[in-house]
């Protein structure tokens, strides 16, 4: 990425308000998605990777969430400062979002055609009219069958895989620069989630759009993005291009993952894990947030926070040790 | 839909059976006679005894429960012992002054309650929240009749802008009149349901603005305005609309209370006449009139369901 990337999101910290005060879901989170691009950002439950993607566009709930540091720029703005008129126009128009559960994201007592005409009509300022033809077209190219039949009905008539393709359609209606998808096929049946990555595949290379997805499934990413971000416990702890990523996992947490995914050409009776579980938010960690679960932790790793550090190409990793060791251990 | 309609009110029947036999009850479970009352003071034993039995109440009740049952298949609901009237002309005498105040009633309620509610769950938390819930709980605890003092005293007899009793029916004396006889009590009604309908649909607003098509309303852009209004409140309303009902339920009840402070001659007025007196047709006449409106109420609140939750069906 020689250029400017097209949105960059630069030591992000956001915070929780929780019983026993404010606490840190996110904490000096930076990656960056060029243009046409598509970055993967990979990490488990409460990895901090839906949290940094509902930031983008300020979607937590503002009684009481804290974005204590950091900036997200697009273009020339910032869309943590920026006035909530302007960012209304950023959402949905020029970045718009999906996401994980489209049997609730919907709204159930509208119809499909007043959900995917209303970003039309708010950002394109079109008429009803001219907004239900687009809807259409969009239904169409979402490919959904009998498109102008089914704009007239209700969410709760259509089923899970239907619901995503509307999300869809609706999210690229105004043609948007950045796609956020989280979790996009998480809570659909296998089949139709290769369908849903295999038409936004189609829609962001007619459309030219970024994307970022979020998910937890290494092989989508695999499949799907150029580049990746691993988050751990709410950190960013290594970004990589995918070949690379694979190839030469620099942080023990992403060998670990990429570990646990089983190989179907063996014959596997115990599957791989990380031993552990991911730490609580409010819980303080001196060192390496990993450094509980890690087997090659030294010393340095329970004191000091590591520093994400360049291993050379645009691969960094967040594991001084491991990359003074060049590497692979 | 017309057909399931049918069904919820033939399903109402046995219901109101219930409600016409437990009044029937009830009423000859208390002690007193409506002869006595009748006959007066001084009347002596023979006389009381004597208009007993005019009225039929030397028989033996389940024979008296048998012929007013006779009586309602017929469609007569008898005669009141005391007011020299059909119960029926009675209660439609009264009925218009309580609609009227109902009407007046729920149309300052809804919107006031509503707003409310909506502010109170958009801000919660907040300073906005704590005042709307300070009004609704002053709403729903403090009794009306010690309002209705106080505002007759502030209203009517030092601003002396409304008269503090009576009721100017709308036909005959004009909407001037009638809206000044009944703005005040409305008020005061109101202020009971207003603290009910806010909390209620603060709630439900809480409930709904949790949700994730709200986070996906705001991703695309939508003012907040219509996130709330539209997104949030076309969820909300089922809510709204059970708790209007209920509302709309008390109020054709008649407020004994309201009704009594001012003077207004309507259904709560009625009632307690008929309690007082033991006139047990009219209080058995009235219950069962009651038990009807209740059940239309409720039947239209279940039509509307279908209107503002495209997911509620009855086929």
């Amino acid at each position: 990425m020689a250029e400017k990337p097209l949105l960059s999101v630069e030591n992000l910290t956001v915070q929780f308000r929780g019983d026993a005060g404010w606490v840190k879901a996110v904490e000096g989170v930076d990656f960056a998605v060029g243009a046409g691009e598509c970055l993967g950002i990979v990490g488990e439950s409460g990895s901090g990777k839906s949290v940094s993607a509902l930031s983008i566009l300020k979607l937590h709930n503002q009684s009481n969430t804290r974005y204590a540091s950091g900036a997200i720029r697009y273009g020339d703005r910032d869309l943590l400062t920026l006035p909530q008129r302007r960012l209304r126009q950023v959402r949905g128009g020029e970045i718009a979002m999906i996401f994980q559960d489209p049997m609730s994201s919907l709204n159930p007592v509208l119809t499909i055609a007043d959900q995917i005409m209303e970003p039309l009509r708010q950002h394109q300022g079109l008429s009803v009219q001219a907004a239900r033809r687009k809807a259409i077209e969009l239904l169409e190219m979402v490919r959904i069958s009998d498109a102008s039949r089914r704009i007239d009905d209700y969410p709760h008539r259509l089923s899970g895989g239907m619901r995503q393709r509307v999300m869809i359609a609706i999210a690229v209606a105004c043609r948007p620069k950045l796609l956020i998808a989280d979790e996009p096929t998480t809570a659909l049946d296998v089949t139709i989630q290769s369908q849903i990555l295999e038409l936004l595949r189609e829609l962001q290379r007619e459309i030219g759009m970024s994307v970022i997805l979020i998910t937890h499934d290494l092989g989508v990413v695999a499949q799907f993005a150029q580049r990746v971000v691993v988050m751990y416990a709410g950190r960013v702890v290594e970004t990589a291009s995918v070949p690379a990523l694979f190839e030469r996992p620099m942080h023990p947490y992403t060998e670990g993952l990429i570990r646990a995914v089983p190989n179907l050409d063996e014959d596997v009776h115990r599957l791989t894990t990380i031993p552990g579980n991911i730490p609580d938010p409010s819980m303080s960690i001196a060192g390496c947030r990993f450094s509980p679960r890690c087997r090659e932790a030294v010393k340095s790793c329970l004191s000091e926070p590591p520093a994400l550090v360049d291993a050379g190409a645009g691969h960094f990793a967040r594991c001084p040790p491991r990359i003074a060791a060049g590497g692979i251990s | 839909m017309f057909r399931a309609i049918i069904v919820r009110l033939m399903q109402s029947i046995p219901v109101l059976l219930l409600v016409a036999v437990l009044s029937f009850i009830l009423m000859h479970l208390l002690p007193g006679d409506p002869a006595v009352v009748i006959a007066g003071a001084d009347a002596t034993p023979a006389a009381v005894e004597r208009i007993r039995r005019e009225l039929g109440l030397d028989q033996p009740i389940w024979e008296q429960l048998l012929s007013w049952f006779l009586g309602l298949a017929q469609g007569k609901f008898g005669s009141s012992l005391v007011l020299n009237q059909t119960v029926l002309s009675a209660v439609a005498e009264r009925l218009p002054v309580t609609l009227s105040l109902a009407a007046l009633s729920l149309t300052i309620t809804l919107p006031i309650g509503i707003t409310l509610g909506i502010l109170a769950a958009y801000f919660r938390s907040s300073w906005i929240d704590a005042g709307v819930m300070m009004i609704a709980l002053i709403g729903v605890s403090v009794p009306s009749f010690w309002i209705a003092i106080l505002s007759v005293i502030l209203f009517s007899v030092t601003l002396g802008w409304v008269p503090s009793s009576g009721y100017a029916p709308l036909l005959t004396a004009g909407p001037g009149p009638w809206f000044a006889s009944l703005i005040q009590p409305a008020m005061v009604l109101s202020l009971f349901q207003i603290g009910f309908l806010a909390r209620m649909t603060r709630s439900a607003m809480l409930d709904v603005l949790d949700q994730d098509f709200i986070r996906t309303a705001r991703a695309k852009g939508v003012s907040e305005w219509r996130t709330v209004g539209k997104h949030g409140f076309r969820n909300a309303l089922v809510a709204v609309v059970t708790v209007s009902g209920i509302i709309l339920s008390l109020l054709i009840g008649g407020s004994v209370v309201v009704e009594q402070v001012f003077a207004l001659p309507g259904i709560g007025r009625l009632v307690v006449q008929g309690i007082m007196a033991r006139d047990y047709p009219l209080i058995q006449g009235t219950m069962l009139l009651f038990g009807f409106a209740f059940v239309l109420i409720n039947v239209a609140v279940d039509i509307i369901y279908t209107l503002v939750d495209p997911r509620v069906r009855y086929d």
